[in-house]
């Protein structure tokens, strides 16, 4: 059989009518950028920035990604890749795109592009949408289109795998060890998101714990009421869920409110035994019925965010560029714009954990390599547009609220005079009574210092959907959008620990294979506790941190994910330089540039600064002088208070310290394969080489008429195949 | 009209099927027949599958 590919799109000519349409896009998203750029003091409809984000996608997506998939990759249809080649219905699996393109897409998105810009609307609107969205288009889809490629070129191989073997052992090992680190960080700062917006919300408990039930039944069902049955289950588990959130509306008469208002720290430890016990029962119990649940919600939000944005028309709040990104005295967190907000929103614009994701199970199951382009690249720009509907979220409350509920508790003091008074200081207005109004419109007992970005989100989409939809349920969805964010940080946490179990047990197996064995129990439990025992520390130390856990562990967070994607970026850039592509190494370059210079501007800062509210160990001399006199300074109680902010600022300085020193480990350890690669026009590597695919699939997520043509040719051809006579063998 | 609408329930029902991994029964009952095998029970089959699932994880992003 000749094989029937589709036509390399990238040598064809745009016809009068593309161009037109084109041309029409670009029009639209030049207007809205204009609209965005030359409104000052004026109110400003959200859905300026909406379409300026569409438009630029679209125009990314036509030109830029078919660019770097064509000519910078040189996406081959002819060769056929690990899923086609080593099928074997299990991990390698060739996939239908669009199906694969919802895999990787809930395997990518999470809290991430929901809080960072929440965190980041303090600095206005404007910079954050300039970074989701330029981010993406040359950083962030570039970054997770080219990893997934190479990854696909090797059968799958994982990040740390592929830079052990591309740049050197001490590269290689230096990458593992940033990428468990960055783990442990990141499955933190996110247990803190929920813990802090569940904490004194009984409503939230009532339904955030419900899940866990509804979970294991979903499970039992699977196993052993109708196995495989995944969507009437899943259709169960959703009303149920629904069910839970609207239940949770009477936990007051059920004289369960009181049992249910927990403690910020008695929320910890209860996360820490579940993170622990969910990550050594088995997958069916717990994990794929509570996967299930989080992607239908997570995609339903999603588009019903989308949809009641559109019907709303919400008008931004915030200004444009707020004093807090040119002075760099935000409450939310410390630092001016450059290079805070590209530190505090990674994911949406920019992520390193994606290219773990993309090294991995995505590579193993794509059909044809054409297709890198849409779940790559394409899968990334959703999780931007994602990222721009929390800001908007974000953006769309009153500012005063805004402030008093992200400001930490030490600003605030907690109360609503105080709170009050603390956002006045910062020239926004709000009195008490509407601070107290706002949060009983949602049925919480409090909105003040409520930090972490969920709550805020929460509100603003509460406020969306009452608008777009009406009836008054404000409290309703509140604690809907709520309920949407835990569940998936929750499922987050359980797989990440998971994952970090295995890496743990894969790392000590190296010298002693038993402790590998991933079914080994006293291996399993430890490698486990260890991993829970990381983050519960880091989970803890955030929640008990006199100076807000999220001003001090979100720029950590973000820093450790753009450095991994440091890592990644370097790995790009050797393989391009390897296979002889020299002239476009500046694909990956110019991200990777940008990329060292706002980690290494920002962890410089966190580590050097003499200001004490942004380096850590000048945090740390200044509380040890005033510890040393006996003097208390602000917002520090006691002498405890004291002692623990100096054992913080000296943990977090050295975590930087130890992330940016290990990336720049895998960066010069690569330079001088570069210089020898360019030299040399190339080097071998690793890829496996081209093997005939015979397999027919088309690259977009609608089929062209030849792509559809060339599918019926090949159906025509199997079925021919599969009627003529078996010859036995 | 209805034929439309039927159309679009037919596809998303598919690709929840596809997404879910229901249909990966659906594909092995196919191949059974193709090859003129024997299919194993429903639920040994599925039990197969969690177990593969239980050493391979898949990390979920921020």
């Amino acid at each position: 059989m000749s094989t029937v590919t589709s036509p390399d799109q990238m040598g064809q000519k745009m016809t009068p009518r593309s161009m037109v349409v084109w041309g029409a896009v670009a029009l639209t998203g030049a207007a809205c950028w204009a609209v965005l750029a030359l409104s000052r003091g004026e109110d400003v409809s959200a859905l300026w920035i909406l379409f300026a984000a569409l438009s630029s996608y679209a125009i990314a997506y036509r030109f830029y990604a078919r660019f770097v998939a064509y000519k910078v990759l040189g996406v081959d249809n002819t060769r056929a890749t690990p899923a086609e080649r080593l099928q074997n219905g299990a991990d390698f699996d060739v996939t239908d795109r669009r199906v694969l393109f919802g895999h990787h897409f809930a395997a990518i998105a999470g809290a991430g592009p929901l809080v960072g810009p929440v965190l980041a609307a303090q600095m206005g609107y404007l910079p954050g949408t300039i970074w989701i969205i330029v981010g993406v288009i040359f950083a962030g889809a570039v970054q997770d289109m080219v990893v997934l490629f190479f990854s696909m070129r090797r059968n799958g191989k994982s990040l740390g795998q592929m830079v052990r073997e591309e740049i050197g052992t001490v590269g290689g090992v230096a990458a593992l060890v940033a990428v468990f680190s960055i783990m442990i960080i990141l499955l933190a700062v996110l247990a803190l998101v929920v813990v802090n917006a569940l904490a004194e919300s009984p409503w939230g408990v009532f339904s955030i714990g419900l899940t866990i039930p509804i979970a294991l039944f979903m499970g039992f069902y699977l196993r052993y009421l109708r196995p495989g049955r995944v969507l009437e289950v899943t259709g169960i588990g959703v009303a149920l869920l629904l069910a839970a959130i609207i239940g949770g509306n009477w936990v007051g008469q059920l004289g369960l409110a009181d049992a249910l208002t927990l403690s910020p720290n008695n929320l910890v430890f209860a996360l820490v035994i579940y993170g622990f016990v969910a990550s050594i029962l088995p997958v069916w119990m717990l994990l794929a019925p509570r996967d299930y649940l989080s992607t239908f919600m997570k995609v339903g939000v999603i588009v019903l965010l989308a949809i009641g944005l559109v019907i709303a028309r919400p008008m931004l709040q915030s200004e444009a560029i707020t004093d807090f990104a040119l002075k760099g005295t935000g409450p939310v967190f410390a630092g001016k714009l450059f290079p805070f907000v590209f530190i505090t929103i990674a994911c949406g614009a920019l992520s390193g954990f994606h290219a773990l994701i993309a090294s991995g199970t995505t590579p193993k199951m794509i059909g044809k390599e054409s297709q890198v382009r849409m779940i790559g690249y394409g899968g990334m720009l959703m999780e931007s547009f994602v990222a721009i509907s929390a800001l908007i979220a974000a953006s769309v409350i009153d500012q005063g609220l805004y402030f008093s509920i992200n400001s930490p508790a030490g600003s605030t003091g907690g109360n609503p005079g105080a709170a009050a008074e603390f956002v006045r200081t910062l020239g926004f207005t709000i009195s008490p009574a509407d601070l107290t109004a706002a949060a009983q419109s949602i049925q919480e007992t409090t909105l003040i210092s409520r930090t972490g970005g969920a709550p805020t989100l929460a509100f603003g989409i509460s406020l969306i959907f009452t608008k777009a939809f009406g009836g008054g349920l404000a409290a309703f969805w509140y604690h809907f959008a709520i309920m949407f964010e835990a569940l998936f940080i929750l499922t987050a946490v359980d797989a990440g620990t998971r994952v970090g179990r295995f890496m743990l047990q894969d790392t000590i197996g190296n010298f002693w294979p038993r402790y590998g064995d991933i079914s080994w129990k006293p291996a399993s439990w430890s490698a486990s506790a260890a991993v829970v025992g990381l983050w519960g520390y880091f989970l803890y130390v955030g929640v008990n941190d006199p100076l807000g856990g999220i001003y001090q562990l979100f720029p950590l967070f973000g820093i450790s994910n753009q450095l991994l994607a440091a890592i990644a970026l370097a790995l790009c850039v050797t393989l391009l330089f390897k296979h002889g592509k020299a002239r476009y190494v500046w694909v990956p370059g110019i991200a990777l540039a940008w990329d060292l210079i706002i980690t290494m501007t920002a962890s410089w800062q966190k580590i050097f600064s003499d200001n004490p509210k942004i380096g850590f160990f000048q945090q740390r001399t200044v509380y040890q002088a005033a510890l040393d006199k006996g003097d208390l300074l602000k917002p520090a109680k006691n002498l405890g208070d004291m002692q623990q902010i100096i054992t913080n600022a000296t943990v977090d300085g050295v975590l930087i310290t130890l992330f940016a020193l290990l990336t720049l480990t895998v960066v010069v350890s690569a330079i001088p394969v570069w210089i020898k690669a360019a030299k040399l026009g190339g080097l071998p590597t690793t890829e496996v080489p081209h093997e005939t695919s015979h397999l027919v699939a088309p690259a977009e997520i609608f089929a062209t008429a030849l792509e559809k043509q060339a599918i019926r040719d090949y159906e025509d051809y199997e079925r021919r195949l599969a009627a003529s006579p078996r010859v036995p063998l | 009209m209805t034929t439309r609408v039927r159309r679009v329930g037919r596809a998303i029902l598919w690709y929840l099927k596809q997404a879910t991994g229901e249909a990966k029964w659906d594909e092995y009952l196919e191949r059974c027949l193709r090859e003129d095998v024997e299919p194993m029970s429903r639920r040994s089959f599925e039990r197969h599958r969690a177990e593969h699932r239980e050493s391979c994880t898949q990390a979920r992003c921020c």
